[in-house]
């Protein structure tokens, strides 16, 4: 293969035109295998799925406490207010205000130029940004999970003794959780595509990847296609474990 | 059957609940309010089994859920084994006042036999084993101890409520509350529940059951309360209420119930 190339490159050097099986073939073999180029790809995906990780991680721990201090504060009764709850509802509503309120293109940059200006680990910084985002949009997740249980629930806990914080941990939200799972499962797929956008601010990625070869070759399909197949691959690998992980825990409705 | 000692269990003084007349923000005025209970005064002694009875709408399932503070009273006083029944004292009260629903309101992600064992052991009130025997006890008594390990969805609504009541059991209260237990039941199921709150009743627990089944209230119970208008209107031994009705509305109600 790596005679047929370099065979390839010298007529194309020579000036003849190649057929197009030729200049399929030359291009393809530039973007993946010359240089050993797919290494680079598969250390993207690993960037990426980590990126994922920590920002799924770090959303659903900050949509949870998002969604448990603004639930708390809702359910308490009129006139009864706890003034420190109030705060940090106040404090979470901004929180979901502003991150919901702004294009994730937007926090990137300022999280990268303005906040961590002088951080020169891109990638890290993306994940944080990521993570700030998705707890945003986890919170309401959670949230409409936490409401959607039914309230004799919480009357059931509270009448044997339980207090509410007891009854909220093992009654409320392990059916909340199994209530939004494929909401959540959404969530962590959109995740996992927004990660090509901290490319933009240098975070080494697979789509950084696919621009680095992109920019040595000047031949733009390959590398994108191949990006986007990837991607593909990965969503249609996570959407199906995450079906049969719901139907596992469906199991025990039944 | 008549309360068999004289030891007080619960005292009511004055409890009102009001709905409404709360501003709330945004809104221009408060709501409306709505008087539910006007000044309940009661006693309940030990052994008691006691039936609240009255139309729709007059405040017995609300009166019942204040006695446990899952309505909060406006005002007034509540009792309980000489403990008063507030904020600081309702985790400690809950656990000797059990609670029987309209809708069951079993857990279901647990299962029965989980069900039954999950506050127990949270609140370590026994050994691990011991609430095990004693959740396999119960079962046999309500006649489902082949459900133990499945979930409440597979049960129909007879058997969810008896799994109810030995959930409510399980945590050996004082009292038990019922709100409604068989509304909410198909008509062939209404016997196998009553069937055993009567077992119930004879075992000498005390017992405060809000209900429409009148055969039930005239055979089981040692007292029965009507209650309308927010207030209590009559406070008497069955066969007393039921042959001789004095209140003109106690009497217009069991016209229409009997």
């Amino acid at each position: 293969m790596a005679a047929q190339y370099e065979l390839l490159k010298e007529l194309l050097n020579s000036g003849t035109k190649l057929s197009f099986g030729q200049d399929f073939f030359f291009k393809f073999y530039q973007a993946f295998i010359l240089k050993d180029r797919w290494l680079q790809y598969i250390s993207g995906v690993g960037t990426t799925l980590l990126v994922t990780a920590l920002a799924l991680a770090l959303g659903v721990v900050l949509g949870s406490m998002v969604a448990m201090v603004r639930v708390t504060h809702d359910q308490q009764r009129p006139g009864h207010k706890n003034p420190v709850l109030g705060f940090f509802n106040a404090v979470c509503q901004v929180y979901t205000t502003i991150i919901r309120g702004t294009p994730m293109m937007v926090q990137l940059l300022i999280m990268s130029m303005v906040i961590f200006a002088n951080s020169r680990n891109f990638t890290m910084v993306g994940a944080l940004t990521l993570g700030i985002n998705s707890g945003a949009y986890v919170s309401e997740i959670i949230r409409g999970g936490l409401m959607a249980v039914d309230p004799g629930q919480m009357e059931a806990g509270r009448s044997l003794g339980l207090n509410y914080m007891t009854t909220m941990v093992v009654i409320i939200i392990p059916q909340a959780i199994r209530a939004v799972l494929p909401a959540l499962g959404n969530e962590f797929i959109v995740l996992l595509k927004d990660t090509s956008l901290i490319t933009t601010i240098g975070g080494k990625e697979l789509l950084y990847a696919a621009q680095g070869i992109m920019n040595r070759t000047y031949e733009a399909m390959f590398p994108l296609l191949g990006v986007a197949g990837i991607y593909l691959i990965l969503v249609m690998l996570f959407t199906w474990l995450l079906s049969k992980f719901e139907r596992r825990l469906a199991q025990s409705d039944r | 059957m008549t309360a068999n000692t004289h030891e007080k269990i619960l005292e009511v003084r004055g409890l009102t609940k009001t709905y409404g007349g709360v501003k709330k923000r945004g809104a221009k005025k408060a709501d409306p309010t709505l008087d539910v209970l006007k000044g309940i005064d009661l006693d309940i002694y030990r052994g008691d089994v006691v039936c609240l009875i009255g139309p729709s709408g007059c405040g017995k399932s609300t009166f019942l859920r204040c006695l446990n503070r899952l309505e909060i009273p406006t005002s007034g006083s509540i009792k309980f084994e000489g403990v008063e029944v507030d904020e600081a004292h309702i985790d400690a009260v809950r656990q000797k006042m059990g609670m029987v629903f309209q809708h069951f309101n079993l857990f279901p992600h647990l299962t029965v036999k989980k069900n039954l064992e999950l506050a127990p052991n949270l609140l370590k009130l026994k050994d691990k084993a011991a609430i095990s025997a004693r959740a396999d006890e119960l079962l046999a008594r309500v006649g489902l101890a082949d459900k133990a390990d499945v979930y409440p969805k597979s049960l129909s609504g007879g058997q969810q409520q008896r799994i109810a009541i030995a959930r409510a059991l399980a945590m050996d209260p004082d009292v038990i509350l019922f709100d409604e237990p068989t509304s909410a039941l198909d008509p062939e199921m209404v016997g196998e529940v009553l069937e055993l709150m009567k077992e119930l009743a004879h075992t000498g627990i005390t017992m405060l059951v809000v209900t429409h089944e009148m055969g039930f209230a005239r055979e089981v119970s040692n007292r029965v309360i009507f209650i309308d208008d927010g207030k209590i209107q009559e406070d008497e031994p069955p066969q007393e209420l039921f042959t001789n009705p004095k209140h003109p509305r106690l009497q217009a109600f069991l016209s229409k119930m009997l």
